[in-house]
C-alpha cells in the first residue's frame, strides 16, 4: 500500500509538472463547454437580411416592422432593383432577400393574395431553411390577425409543446455532448499517454524489474486520472446548471454514479491503446481518431442516429459515448431513475468489462 | 547451487516464433565479480538478460538467479537484483531527490531508511546544490551516476547494466567504471552488457555472444592468449567475423 501511494504521488507530480496536459485537464473542458453554450448554436438570432420593396405601401410596411422588429432579423439594406439581389449575397453581406411584389396592398384587398419572394443563401442550407421557417411564421401571424372577424369554414390547428427543453436551448444537447467528449478525451487520452510515455522513456522496463506488479503499475498510472476526471464532471455539471440554466431533473447522486462508470470505461480503453501503442505520439493519434471522431460524429451528439445510413447506425451501438448521451440526457432532462436506464448501463458496464479483459490479455502477451 | 555462484544458466533458450534468439547458453557468474556480457547488436544479449531478470519466459532451460528459478521466483529475484537500463531510469520530471525517493518506495524500503539513503547517496555524489532540481536539467553523466547509484538504493546481490555508459564521454565512463569496481569490490556482483570493447578490458571475465550462442567465455587476458591477439577489440572481430 505505501507502495502504492508513493506511485501515485509520482503520478501528480508528472501532471502537474506538465503544463500541456495541465491544459487539457483543466482549460479545455471550461473553455469547451463556454465554446459550444454560447459560440455554437442553432438557433438564429439577429441575423441580417435585405428588403426589396416594389410596392411600399401600408401593408407591406407593417409586414417590414413586424419582421425586423423580432430579434431574430434585423434589416440590414434596402434594395432598389433586381441586379442588386445577387450582389449582395456575393458580397455576403445578408443570408436572405424579402421582395415584396408591386402593388402588393392593393392586390392583396382585391384579390385577396399577395407575394412574398423570400429568397436565402443556402450555402449554409441549415440556416437557410430556418430563416425561411421563421420568416413564414411571422407572416402566417400577421395573417391570422387580419382574419381574426373571418370565420373559416375548417380549421385544423395544431397545438406544439416541446417536452423537455420547450425553449428549444441547443445548449441542452451540447451540455451532455460535451461533457462526454471531455471525459473520454481526458479519461483516455491522457491515461494512454502517460502509460506510453513510461514505455517510451524507458521507465516502464525498471518498473517491470522492480518488485512492484504490473497490475499495481497500471492502477497507479489510472488512479490520478479517476480522480481528476471526477472533478472535471463536476466543473462542467456545475458550469451548466449555474451559466447555461441546465436542469437535473433526476438525482445528482445517479448522475454522479454514471459518470463514474463511464470514466472507468474510458480508462479501459485508455489502457488498451496504451497496450496497443509504443509511443506517446501514436497514442495520441489513435485516441483521436479512433475515440473523438466516432464520438462526435456517431454518438448523436451532433447528427442525430436515427437519420443516419443502416451501417452507421449499427456501428454507433458499439461507441458507449453514445449510451452515455443517453443517460446523461435521460437523468438530466428527463429527470427519470435507473429504471429507465438499466440497459443502459449495462451495456457500459459491459463494454467496460470487456476493454478490461482485453487489455489485460494484451498486457500479458507483451510481458511473455 | 554453489553458494560461489550467484547466476547459472544452464541451456537457456528463447524462440520467437521460428527465431531463436537465444540458443542453449550456459554460464555461472561468481559472487562479486564483474562479468561482461559482449555482443554484437541482435546477437541476444538483451533477450538473454531480460529472462535472468525476470521479465521474459524462457522457452526452455534452466536458470538460477540468486539462488530463485526464474520460472517459479521471478518476483524473489526482482527483490534482489538491481537494473539500470541503457535508457535513463530515472523520471526527468521529477527531482534528484524525490527520483530516489520514489524508487526506494516501491523497492520497499522505509521512510526513514530512504531519507538516510538519500543523504548518503547526495553527499557521496556531491549532488547537494542540484538535489532539489529536476533531474532533466542535469547533464548526461550526472544522470548516469545517479540512476546507478538509484539501482542500488535497496542493496541488490546483483546489479544488471544494460550498456550504461551509451552517449556518454570518455571521462565520465571513466568515472562510471570507477563506481562499478567500488560497487563489485563491496560485494555486489555486476552483470554488465556493453558493446565498448575498452570495457570489455575492465571485466573480470567477459562472454562473447555470436547469433545467440556463447562463443567465448573467459577473462579479458584468456581470450587475448587464447585468439594470440592484442586487445579484447580484435578478439570480438575475429569471433564475429567467424
Amino acid at each position: 500500500m505505501k507502495r502504492f501511494i508513493g506511485f501515485i504521488k509520482k503520478e501528480f507530480y508528472h501532471i502537474f509538472r506538465d503544463r500541456r496536459s495541465l491544459f487539457i485537464l483543466f482549460g479545455m473542458p471550461v473553455a469547451q463547454i463556454m465554446l459550444f453554450g454560447f459560440a455554437i448554436t442553432n438557433e438564429i438570432n439577429n441575423v441580417d437580411i435585405a428588403i426589396y420593396d416594389k410596392s411600399n405601401d401600408v401593408t407591406t410596411q407593417q409586414l417590414i416592422s413586424k419582421i425586423t422588429s423580432s430579434k431574430y432579423f434585423t434589416n440590414k439594406q434596402r434594395i432598389h432593383n433586381e441586379a442588386e439581389i445577387e450582389s449582395v449575397f456575393k458580397k455576403g453581406k445578408v443570408k436572405a432577400v424579402l421582395i415584396f411584389e408591386k402593388d402588393f396592398d392593393k392586390k392583396l384587398t382585391k384579390n385577396h393574395q399577395a407575394t412574398v419572394q423570400i429568397i436565402t443563401d443556402a450555402t449554409d442550407p441549415n440556416t437557410a431553411n430556418t430563416i425561411s421557417n421563421y420568416v413564414n411564421s411571422i407572416l402566417k401571424n400577421y395573417q391570422q390577425e387580419k382574419n381574426k372577424e373571418v370565420k373559416l369554414a375548417y380549421q385544423i390547428v395544431p397545438q406544439t409543446r416541446m417536452y423537455y427543453n420547450p425553449e428549444l436551448k441547443s445548449v441542452f444537447m451540447f451540455v451532455p455532448g460535451v461533457m462526454t467528449i471531455i471525459l473520454m478525451l481526458v479519461s483516455a487520452m491522457m491515461t494512454s499517454i502517460s502509460i506510453t510515455r513510461e514505455k517510451e522513456m524507458g521507465t516502464m522496463e525498471i518498473l517491470l524489474v522492480s518488485p512492484i506488479k504490473p497490475y499495481q503499475v497500471i492502477i497507479g498510472k489510472v488512479f490520478p486520472y479517476i480522480f481528476l476526471s471526477i472533478i472535471n464532471a463536476a466543473v462542467i455539471i456545475v458550469l451548466s446548471i449555474f451559466i447555461f440554466k441546465m436542469p437535473v431533473e433526476g438525482s445528482l447522486f445517479l448522475l454522479g454514479l454514471e459518470s463514474i462508470l463511464f470514466i472507468i470505461n474510458a480508462l479501459s480503453l485508455g489502457i488498451l491503446i496504451s497496450t496497443i501503442s509504443e509511443t506517446q505520439q501514436t497514442a495520441m493519434m489513435v485516441s483521436l481518431m479512433g475515440l473523438m471522431l466516432p464520438v462526435i460524429l456517431l454518438s448523436g451528439f451532433i447528427f442525430p442516429i436515427s437519420s443516419m445510413p443502416l451501417p452507421l447506425q449499427i456501428i454507433s451501438h458499439i461507441i458507449p459515448a453514445k449510451w452515455f448521451i443517453i443517460i446523461l440526457k435521460a437523468i438530466m432532462l428527463k429527470g427519470v431513475g435507473i429504471s429507465f436506464i438499466w440497459k443502459e448501463t449495462l451495456i457500459i458496464l459491459g463494454m467496460t468489462l470487456f476493454f478490461m479483459g482485453l487489455s489485460i490479455k494484451k498486457y500479458k502477451i507483451r510481458l511473455e | 547451487m554453489n553458494n560461489q555462484n550467484v547466476i547459472e544458466a544452464q541451456k537457456l533458450t528463447k524462440k520467437f516464433g521460428d527465431f531463436t534468439a537465444v540458443n542453449a547458453i550456459s554460464f555461472k557468474v561468481k559472487k562479486g565479480e564483474i562479468f561482461g556480457f559482449l555482443g554484437a547488436n541482435g546477437a541476444g544479449k538483451t533477450t538473454a538478460m531480460k529472462m535472468l531478470i525476470g521479465i521474459s519466459k524462457p522457452t526452455s532451460g534452466e536458470a538460477k538467479v540468486v539462488d530463485y528459478d526464474v520460472y517459479t521466483q521471478p518476483e524473489l529475484i526482482k527483490n534482489n537484483i538491481g537494473y539500470m537500463s541503457q535508457k535513463f531510469a530515472l523520471y526527468d520530471d521529477l527531482t534528484v531527490r524525490e527520483n530516489i525517493t520514489f524508487f526506494g518506495g516501491i523497492y520497499g524500503l522505509k521512510r526513514s531508511e530512504i531519507k538516510q539513503k538519500a543523504e548518503a547517496l547526495i553527499n557521496e555524489l556531491g549532488l547537494h546544490e542540484v538535489a532539489a532540481d529536476l533531474v532533466g536539467s542535469l547533464p548526461l553523466g550526472w544522470k548516469q551516476k545517479i540512476a546507478f547509484s538509484v539501482a542500488l538504493l535497496h542493496e541488490p546481490k546483483i546489479i544488471f547494466l544494460d550498456e550504461p555508459t551509451g552517449g556518454v564521454d570518455p571521462i565520465t565512463r571513466r568515472q562510471f567504471w570507477e563506481m562499478i569496481y567500488k560497487t563489485a569490490h563491496e560485494g555486489t556482483t555486476v552483470f554488465v552488457t556493453t558493446h565498448y570493447m575498452d570495457e570489455a578490458e575492465y571485466c573480470d571475465r567477459v562472454s562473447i555472444m555470436v547469433n545467440g550462442k556463447i562463443k567465448a567465455l573467459d577473462s579479458p587476458t584468456e581470450l587475448k592468449k587464447q585468439f594470440q591477439v592484442a586487445s579484447m577489440n580484435d578478439v570480438f572481430l575475429k569471433l564475429a567475423r567467424g
